[in-house]
C-alpha cells in the first residue's frame, strides 16, 4: 500500500466537469442446501472444514454434478431480471492460483451465460426510477476463506503464513453484470446503492437467498470511470471490490469519482486496476494492475454437461415467480391509500413489512403507519436500532391500536402502554393491567373527581352560568389531573355542563 | 499458420506455475508449435456453420438433487495436508491479494 497521499477533487466539482459511468457486479450466494457441484452441507458458521467432501477439496479424481436446484435459482434470477434465459449453456474453468481456490481454477459461467440482456427498474429515495441494464447473470462457486495470521492487522501485509477453510468453496453463487450505468450525473453513488439494495429485496423476495448483506451473502464489485462528456467514449474504469454494505456502495463509488477527477485534473492517466475499499477509512487504495495475471486461460468444463432449459421448465419457474417487491409495493399503497411521499418513507424506513403484518393482525392502514412511522420510528432512532428490530410484534401493535379503538385507553396512555411493552412488560394489555392505565369510564368516579374540581373552583359555576364556557376548560384540566389522565376528555366536558346546568 | 513463438511459450509457463529451463523453452517451442499446426488443420475442413465441440457426448441437463451428503470428517479432510492449525490448511505467505 502506498504512503503517498491521495489528491481528491472536491465531489461536487468533480460532477461538474467529468460524467461518471458506473457498473456493477453484484455476487449472490444462493440458500441451496448443498453446494454446487457436490453434496457437502452449507450451513452457515459451521466449524472450519466441517462442510466439504472430495469435491469441495478438490481432491484428484472427483467429479462435479450440478444441483438442480442451483440451476432453478439462477433461472428465477434471470426471469426477474427480465433476461433472457439461454437455451444451452455451459461452464468453463477459470485457471488462478489462490490458495482459496482448491482445484487451482474456478468453476464459472464465461462465453455462455445461463441468462442475458435483461434490465431492472431502480426506485431512488425521492421516487426517481432509474432503469438498469443487465448484461448477463451467470453461475458459478464461491472460494474458501483466507485467515492471515502473524501481521499485526490480520491483513495480508506482514502475514507470515495464511490458515484456509473451504467450508465456503463450492457454494453455489450467481453473478449479475451490468451495462456501464450512464446518465446518472451526480446521482451515480446513490443509484449503485439504490440498485444493490434492489438486487438484496429481489434475491430475498424470490426465495434464492436469505441476502444478508453482513454475511456477506451478497457482495458487490464497482466500476468507475470518468468522461469530460456524455458524448465522449468511455474512460478507464476501476474496479473496487468486495464492498459489501449499501452505504459503502454508495461510498466507494464517490470517493472514487473524487480521486479520478484528481488524476485527470493533474494531467495523468487513470489506471485499469482492481482497487481495495477500506470500511475504517472510507478510501480506495490500489490493487493489481490489469496484467498478465487476468489472463484465466479460460476453457470450457469437461467434466459437466451443457445446461439446457427447455422451455417448458423455465415457463414452470416462470410461473412460480413471487409478487416482485416494486409491484408489491405499488399494489400495497393503493390497498393502504397511502399518499406517494407517505408510502416513500415507509419504504425507506424499512416498515413496509410491519405495516403489512400489523394490517393483517387487524389494525387500519393510516394506525399502522401512524404507530411505525411516528412513535416506533423516534424509539428507534434514539435507541439507533433498526424498525424491525424493535421488541414490539406487528401482532402487538395492532392489539394495542385496538385497545384505543374500544376506548379503553386513549392516544396518551396508548404510548405509555407501548412504552411498557417496548421496556418488556408484556403484552399491551397486560401492560394496560399492570400499570392500571385503563381511561376511566366509570362516570360516578368522574362525578366524583367533577365535584370536587367544582367545589375548589366556586367561581366557575358562576361564570359558567353567566353564558362564559372558558373555565370549563380549567375544570377538565383538574379532573385529568386527579385521573391521572385517565379520563376520556370528551366525555368529562360533557359531565362537567350537565353538572353545572343541573346546580 | 502463424508459429508458437519462444515467449509465448514461456508465458503460458508462467501462467500455469511450470518452471522451465531456457533449453526447454527451446524445445517446447518447437514440438507444440508442430501440435498446434496439426490441430489447426481440422478448422480448414470444418466450415463456419460446424459449431466447435466442447462436449462429445449427446447429453445434457444431468442433475443432482438438492440433498446433503455426510461431509467429511474434519481429520480426514486434513490428512493429506502438509502443515493445519485449528482445524484449518496453513499455507505459506500469501503474496498478493485476490
Amino acid at each position: 500500500m502506498s504512503t503517498q497521499v491521495t489528491r481528491l477533487v472536491d465531489y461536487d466539482d468533480a460532477v461538474r466537469r467529468f460524467d461518471p459511468v458506473i457498473g456493477i457486479e453484484v455476487h449472490v450466494e444462493l440458500g441451496t442446501r448443498t453446494k454446487m457441484f457436490d453434496a457437502a452441507p452449507t450451513e452457515f458458521g459451521a466449524e472450519p472444514n466441517t462442510q466439504v467432501t472430495p469435491v469441495s477439496l478438490g481432491l484428484p479424481g472427483t467429479l462435479p454434478v450440478l444441483n438442480r436446484t442451483a440451476v432453478e435459482h439462477a433461472i428465477r434470477i434471470g426471469l426477474a431480471l427480465n433476461c433472457e434465459i439461454a437455451e444451452t449453456c455451459r461452464f468453463a474453468r477459470k485457471n488462478y492460483f489462490y490458495p482459496d481456490v482448491p482445484k487451482n481454477f474456478q468453476t464459472s459461467q464465461y462465453d455462455e451465460p445461463i441468462a442475458h440482456d435483461g434490465w431492472v427498474d431502480v426506485e431512488l429515495e425521492d421516487g426517481t426510477t432509474v432503469r438498469v441494464e443487465i448484461e448477463r447473470a451467470h453461475m458459478e462457486e464461491d472460494a474458501g476463506k483466507n485467515t492471515h495470521v502473524g501481521g499485526a492487522t490480520g491483513r495480508i501485509h506482514g502475514a507470515e503464513y495464511s490458515l484456509v477453510d473451504y467450508n465456503r468453496a463450492g457454494i453455489p453463487l450467481v453473478e449479475i453484470v451490468t451495462r456501464p450505468i450512464t446518465g446518472a450525473g451526480e446521482r451515480a453513488p446513490e443509484v449503485a446503492r439504490a440498485y444493490v439494495q434492489t438486487l438484496r429485496d429481489l434475491f430475498r423476495a424470490l426465495g434464492v437467498s436469505e441476502a444478508r448483506m453482513e454475511r456477506g451473502n451478497v457482495r458487490a464489485d464497482v466500476n468507475v470511470s470518468l468522461r469530460p462528456s456524455p458524448e465522449a467514449p468511455l474512460g478507464t474504469r476501476t474496479e473496487t471490490k468486495n464492498v459489501n454494505s449499501f452505504r459503502s456502495v454508495e461510498r466507494a463509488v464517490r470517493y472514487e469519482i473524487s480521486r479520478q477527477a484528481a488524476v485527470l485534473d493533474a494531467g495523468d492517466r487513470v489506471v485499469q486496476e482492481t482497487r481495495h475499499w477500506h470500511e475504517d477509512t472510507g478510501i480506495t487504495t490500489s490493487g493489481r494492475v490489469k496484467s498478465d495475471a487476468e489472463d484465466y486461460r479460460y476453457f470450457p468444463e469437461p467434466d459437466l454437461l451443457p445446461v439446457a432449459p427447455s422451455r417448458a421448465w423455465v415457463e414452470e419457474i416462470r410461473a412460480t415467480l413471487p409478487e416482485l417487491p416494486a409491484v408489491r409495493r405499488r399494489r400495497l399503497q393503493a390497498e393502504w391509500g397511502f399518499a406517494d411521499a407517505e408510502m416513500r418513507d415507509v419504504v425507506n424506513a424499512g416498515a413496509v413489512e410491519l405495516i403489512e403484518a400489523t394490517v393483517a393482525a387487524g389494525a387500519a392502514p393510516a394506525a399502522a403507519r401512524k404507530w411505525w412511522m411516528g412513535e416506533l420510528a423516534r424509539t428507534a432512532k434514539t435507541d439507533g436500532v433498526e424498525l424491525a428490530a424493535m421488541p414490539v410484534t406487528p401482532a402487538q401493535v395492532a392489539e394495542l391500536q385496538g385497545l384505543v379503538d374500544a376506548g379503553r385507553i386513549n392516544d396518551k396512555l396508548a404510548r405509555q402502554v407501548l412504552a411498557g411493552v417496548l421496556a418488556g412488560e408484556g403484552s399491551p394489555e397486560q401492560v394496560l393491567v399492570a400499570r392500571g392505565l385503563e381511561v376511566v369510564s366509570d362516570d360516578g368516579a368522574l362525578l366524583t373527581a367533577i365535584d370536587e374540581a367544582l367545589a375548589a373552583q366556586p367561581d366557575v359555576v358562576a361564570k359558567v352560568k353567566a353564558g362564559n364556557l372558558g373555565p370549563v376548560g380549567a375544570i377538565i384540566g383538574a379532573v385529568m389531573k386527579a385521573t391521572r389522565g385517565q379520563a376520556d376528555a370528551g366525555r368529562v366536558r360533557e359531565l362537567v355542563v350537565e353538572r353545572i346546568e343541573q346546580s | 499458420m502463424s508459429s508458437l513463438s519462444r515467449d509465448e511459450v514461456a508465458r503460458l509457463a508462467g501462467l500455469a506455475r511450470i518452471d522451465l529451463t531456457e533449453t526447454e523453452i527451446d524445445r517446447l517451442a518447437g514440438e507444440l508449435d508442430v501440435i498446434v499446426e496439426s490441430v489447426a488443420r481440422v478448422s480448414e475442413i470444418a466450415t463456419p456453420d460446424v459449431p466447435a465441440t466442447s462436449h462429445p457426448l449427446p447429453l445434457t441437463n444431468v442433475f443432482r438433487d438438492d440433498v446433503p451428503a455426510e461431509p467429511l470428517p474434519v481429520d480426514d479432510a486434513l490428512a493429506a495436508a502438509p502443515a493445519a492449525e485449528g482445524g484449518r490448511f496453513a499455507v505459506p505467505q500469501i503474496l498478493e491479494e485476490d
